[in-house]
């Protein structure tokens, strides 16, 4: 029974490899803290956070441990944003994603090597979990675009809270129009505030956009804004290649979008409703955009109604800010037109110095709403023109 | 709150205009006037309006492959889900003589038709770059301006006209050229 033997120390000694790598692997694990303390030890993680408020630049930074954050699409930009706000102590994290970790990822932050082939929402809730346990984190893997998700995400959005009610806010960090518009479509209805976030397809430019149901333009109210990015488009070859990505340009956009939930979370500064990013020239465009009253979304006229209903509030401060001229230098050829004077129908696809609308759209009718379809009962039914389509 | 608008007066929307016009040649517009246009603006979402618009997505892709048909250029084949929510079928392209065919699959997005279908290849997924996750096919920059400026009058049969065949042209001979992929006898030609 020699080879009995000879496994059985063979097993031994793997037992103490393991045992070896497990011990490695083991990372020391920091425990829940209860509360917010602004003691300054080195054990403390959130000693430098709430210098922010010894400092009188936040009034009560403890607040952000009561609040939930719902990040959808966890690539580039979302992951990073969730860190962000990991490290920040945010209550809760709401993940939505349905792309697994590739090794084409890693010219981008936060997802590592050795976690390609997980889902993205697993992979990034265990790395969020491990730097703050006191961030609770919900994940949703699923695409939020389909009939069968877009309800369950309506629901997620409006019962996850901490409190279990909607959430405080939604950051879309999704690479493609169609989610971007489903979040739109989600966030009109449920009357949810949520910030938009991109970076173009050439990597050299990006933006953030509040939008308030109602208050500010919604994603829909527009084609989508560019940011000019300054580049002869016959230089630029797009053959070969859907898209390119930059690790800086991403970690950037996702500083802005996550500084601008903060701002807004934790009611310090002012939170800009459009901030865009021009690589190229390093300009940051801002403005605010009014909603469209003929907008293509039911849902968006109707918050709008709403909130031309509510009385307002105009600061003071506010007013000071707006009179003076947002750009003193005309590089780009600009006529400024006093919003006082009487509404000039808008064709230009330019909405301000270096940001310009994708494309333009054909004038629509004042009110797109009830367009009452025939129905047609004297044509073949559904069911035929099935098998009509099947036979051919 | 008083509010600032600003214009340039260097790019006017007219530029865009002018691209677009370029953009779609004169086969494509051809192809794409003979197809019928849709008139329901609804989503999968809205319940019976959905059924009315499906009716005409049927009726508009319907005349578009027996079209394909009489000018000997029959191309694809889909069909749907009984909702119509996700469409499947087969897409073919020759060359050389030889025909090369595809799996093809997409969900009708939540936002449709304000928003186009995402059409995939999902068995080309990985091996072009011209593609995003899923085998989704990489379009060009004009097709979503295009599709925007033509809602609800666009639907799949067109989604396939502007997006699918034009691509299908440029990126397979290309891939077939680098030896991605290869014939593959079928035995049903
Ligand atoms: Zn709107």
């Amino acid at each position: 029974m020699d080879t009995t033997e000879k496994l059985k120390s063979r097993i031994a000694e793997l037992e103490i490899e393991l045992a070896n790598e497990k011990s490695k692997n083991a990372a020391p694990v920091r425990q829940k803290i209860a509360q917010m303390s602004s003691e300054v030890v080195d054990s403390n993680p959130y000693s430098r956070l709430m210098a922010l408020k010894r400092m009188g630049i936040v009034d009560n930074y403890e607040k952000i441990r009561e609040l939930t954050v719902a990040v959808v699409g966890v690539g580039g930009v979302g992951s990073v944003t969730a860190e962000m706000l990991t490290r920040c102590g945010i209550g809760k994290l709401v993940l939505f994603d349905y792309d697994k970790v590739e090794l084409a990822n890693m010219n981008r932050l936060f997802f590592q090597p050795h976690q390609a082939g997980l889902s993205k929402v697993d992979a990034a809730a265990k790395t969020l979990q491990a730097i703050n346990p006191d961030v609770e984190i919900e994940t949703h893997n699923y695409n939020i675009t389909t009939v069968d998700n877009f309800q369950h995400f309506m629901d997620t959005i409006s019962k996850s809270s901490l409190k279990k009610g909607a959430v405080d806010l939604v950051l879309s960090c999704v690479d493609n129009f169609e989610a971007r518009m489903a979040i739109n479509t989600a966030c009109n209805e449920l009357n949810q505030k949520w910030f938009e976030s991109g970076v173009s397809e050439n990597a050299v430019s990006g933006h953030i956009q509040f939008i308030v149901p109602g208050e500010s333009a919604c994603f829909g109210c527009a084609p989508p804004l560019v940011v000019a990015a300054n580049i002869d488009e016959k230089t630029l070859k797009r053959d070969g290649v859907c898209a390119a990505s930059l690790p800086t340009t991403m970690g950037i956009v996702a500083g802005f979008l996550v500084q601008n939930t903060l701002k807004y979370l934790l009611n310090f500064g002012d939170t800009s409703f459009y901030l865009g990013y021009n690589a190229m020239l390093d300009f940051f465009p801002t403005m605010t955009l009014r909603p469209n009253p003929n907008c293509d979304d039911r849902y968006c006229r109707q918050r709008q109604q709403e909130y031309q209903a509510k009385p307002k509030d105009i600061t003071v401060a506010k007013e000071e800010i707006d009179d003076t001229p947002l750009h003193e230098d005309n590089e780009w050829g600009i006529s400024l037109i006093d919003e006082t004077v009487p509404d000039i129908e808008d064709t230009s696809a330019t909405v301000s110095s270096g940001v310009r609308q994708a494309y333009t759209l054909p004038a629509r009718p004042a009110d797109p709403e009830p367009e009452i379809v025939s129905t047609e009962t004297s044509g073949p039914s559904l069911e035929e023109l099935m098998a009509q389509m099947k036979s051919i | 709150m008083r509010q600032m608008r600003l214009f340039s007066s260097r790019d006017s929307g007219l530029v865009s205009e002018l691209r677009l016009v370029i953009m779609v040649d004169e086969s494509t517009r051809k192809t794409l006037s003979s197809i019928p246009l849709l008139s329901t603006k609804a989503g999968p979402r809205d319940k019976e309006l959905w059924v009315n618009r499906l009716k005409e997505e049927y009726q508009a892709l319907i005349k578009y492959v027996q079209n394909n048909k009489g000018s000997d250029n029959d191309w694809f084949r889909l069909e749907s889900n009984k909702e119509g929510t996700r469409w499947f079928g087969k897409c073919w392209y020759m060359h050389n003589l030889l025909k090369y065919e595809f799996d093809v699959e997409f969900d009708i997005p939540v936002t449709y038709p304000t928003t186009a279908p995402e059409i995939a290849l999902p068995e080309l997924d990985g091996k072009t770059a011209k593609m995003y996750r899923g085998g989704k096919i990489c379009l060009t920059d004009h097709f979503k301006p295009l599709w925007a400026r033509n809602v609800p009058k666009f639907g799949i049969a067109h989604a396939m006209a502007l997006g699918l065949g034009p691509w299908l042209a440029v990126e397979i001979p290309d891939l077939i050229e680098k030896g991605v992929i290869s014939y593959k006898d079928r035995g049903d030609e």
